[in-house]
């Protein structure tokens, strides 16, 4: 009993004499609350080099931590264990989490740069005025295909990818939303439609295309595409062109009937200490240099237009990356269908991939 | 004070076992009562009695039996053989080494192995048979999920093997037994408890596999337990995933009992 109590005296002992050492330590090199950024963001998402640079700009030290899913993103920002400054959520995740009111306001004010954003990529409808967010990057839903593989034949539609021929050549991501839509807009449907009849008779084109499905897979379609493991892989524009610049065997395509169009945008938890930094920082971001060099490092669409001028004229005059006011017209962002909904668009995805070939 | 300091350092399990295995089937037993907007209803079970959830279930019950059954018949034999090699130890220690290495890290050692230009396919290239998907396949599924149980299936029935008596094996030599015969009269039924323990730690863990599901099998086999995750990660729809998990637990019971009812006892 005696030395039971002992033994816990000397843990609690070694565990405050290390906890005023880490505070120590972390005064000494600047980490001290007033003085922090931390920024939870998608992983690689952002060039290294760019957070050195802002750190020896302003003096304020960085705290950078990662994330792989919206969902994961947003139930750590609820629990609230760190204080994020900055987070880099996707439109209908920003929608929530308005709802949810877990959301700072974004001060205009003190983001001149901001002036620098394409007007095409403001006051879009999951966050009127931009009250609460300031765009990151942005990018689509397409068709990747490898050239090797299927010859001359040209992938256009997503009609396209019914061809018999195509027996188990397609990889689908393992996303709900990404996979309906594609099932919604093969039949000229919108991607967010809510008519349960729509959304049956999309399922059920889906199922037809069972035979030429491969797999449906999540984050190792890259690897997969990369290893010319199938022909057609329904794929994110960003992971598309980082494939893109490794393999010249592979084209990516945004399919004629219209597809998804997303946005990533910078946020301000409510639970951040340090909102001036974040404002800072974004501010940062915007600077059209910046910006550039942090494209050409990610490989996603950049809505800053200044930005452009500082970029390779190949990469900005890819009309599958930064396609024109016309194509953009039959794109799509996905709104916020509510629980119900998005609950039924996941029955039916999964009644979906249990049907047999 | 003796009763009282052995009451005392009674503490930490009686905590670990509240917290950590009677509170969390309690939490999930109370989510599956809800709705995914937060309102009471027993909605959920009505729902797993749809045909989706339910041939999701035969489809879960259908690989965990096929995964355990081909993990016995190759684990039988391998103990067997195992228990008259000259450095048992060794061998098993072999056999279980691959389970010290990270399950997510051999799936995708699979994925290279198993894919269109991976070593499998040259290997039936080079024999002239030629090359075949075998990814994304039930034969691929099946077979990684028997190559990681394995150790678990193998380890129980080594065990009770290797504590037979041999002069059972001589006693029934001795009264006129043919191998096959003291095999099914002596051996096997000594056994049993082994394999039963085995199928146990297979069968259980096979129902609710979801990570090999996409990796090896691309979705195209669909369990229980991917079911559970699409409903907590994407839909966060945590009444349903509850349920399903509600009856996945039923089931583990109602296995539990039947493999676990009689224990018999010779020597």
């Amino acid at each position: 009993m005696k030395k039971l109590i002992q033994a816990l005296a000397a843990v609690l002992i070694v565990s405050f004499v290390l906890l005023y050492i880490v505070s120590g330590l972390n005064s000494s090199q600047g980490y001290t609350s007033g003085n922090t950024l931390t920024i939870f963001n998608w992983g690689d998402y952002i060039d290294a080099d760019l957070v050195d640079k802002f750190e020896q700009e302003t003096g304020i030290k960085v705290i950078y931590e990662t994330f792989d899913s919206n969902e994961a993103m947003m139930t750590k920002i609820e629990q609230g264990g760190t204080a994020y400054d900055i987070a880099v959520p996707s439109e209908y995740a920003i929608e929530k989490m308005k709802e949810e009111d877990l959301l700072l306001p974004v001060d205009h004010s003190k983001i001149p740069n901001l002036k620098y954003i394409d007007q095409r990529f403001m006051d879009l409808p999951f966050d009127p005025g931009n009250e609460y967010s300031i765009p990151y990057f942005w990018g689509t839903v397409g068709i990747l295909y490898n050239t090797d593989i299927l010859g001359d034949k040209k992938i256009k539609s997503w009609h396209d990818l019914w061809d018999p021929e195509l027996k188990n050549q397609i990889l689908l991501i393992d996303g709900a939303r990404e996979v309906m839509g594609m099932g919604l807009n093969s039949l000229h449907y919108s991607l967010n439609d809510k008519n349960k009849d729509h959304l049956i008779e999309a399922k059920e084109k889906l199922d037809s295309l069972t035979p030429n499905i491969k797999a449906i897979v999540g984050d190792e379609i890259r690897m997969l595409m990369e290893n010319d493991e199938a022909g057609i892989g329904v794929v994110w524009s960003g992971t598309a062109q980082e494939l893109m610049w490794e393999k010249d065997n592979l084209e990516y395509v945004l399919p004629e009937e219209g597809s998804n169009l997303w946005f990533d945008n910078m946020v301000i938890p409510k639970t951040a200490k340090n909102p001036e930094a974040a404002h800072q920082f974004m501010n940062f971001i915007l600077d059209p240099e910046n910006a550039a060099q942090n494209t050409e490092y990610v490989g996603y669409s950049t809505p800053n237009k200044e930005a452009m001028k500082y970029m390779d004229e190949e990469t900005i005059s890819d009309e599958r990356f930064y396609p024109d006011e016309e194509m953009t017209g039959r794109l799509e962002v996905y709104e916020n269908l509510g629980k119900r909904m998005l609950a039924y668009y996941n029955e039916l995805f999964l009644e979906f991939k249990m049907h047999k070939k | 004070m003796r009763t009282n300091s052995r009451n005392f350092y009674l503490i930490p399990y009686v905590l670990w076992i509240a917290l950590f295995v009677v509170a969390p089937l309690l939490l999930v037993l109370y989510y599956s009562f809800f709705d995914i907007e937060g309102h009471f209803t027993l909605e959920n079970y009505r729902k797993f009695f749809t045909p989706v959830y339910l041939k999701m279930t035969l489809s879960s019950f259908w690989y965990a039996f096929l995964i355990t059954l081909f993990s016995l018949l190759i684990a039988y034999p391998t103990a067997f053989l195992l228990t008259k090699t000259k450095h048992k130890q060794l061998w098993l220690l072999l056999i279980i080494l691959p389970s010290w290495i990270n399950l997510l890290l051999k799936a995708y050692a699979f994925l290279g192995i198993f894919g269109t230009y991976g070593a499998a396919n040259s290997f039936l290239d080079v024999m002239g048979i030629g090359g075949r998907q075998i990814l994304f396949t039930d034969f691929s599924f099946i077979f990684v999920s028997v190559y990681i149980f394995l150790p678990f299936m193998i380890l129980p029935i080594f065990n009770s093997l290797d504590e037979l008596n041999p002069t059972l094996l001589d006693a029934s030599n001795d009264l006129g037994g043919s191998s096959w015969v003291t095999f099914k009269r002596v051996i096997f039924p000594l056994t049993l408890d082994g394999v039963k323990a085995g199928c146990q730690i297979v069968f259980i863990p096979a129902l609710s596999l979801f990570m090999l599901t996409r990796l090896i099998a691309g979705n195209r086999v669909i369990t229980l337990g991917t079911a559970i995750e699409q409903h907590f990660l994407v839909t966060q729809d945590w009444g349903m995933g509850s349920t399903i998990a509600v009856f996945l637990i039923i089931a583990m019971v109602f296995i539990m009992v039947l493999t676990g009812r009689r224990k018999r006892g010779i020597l």
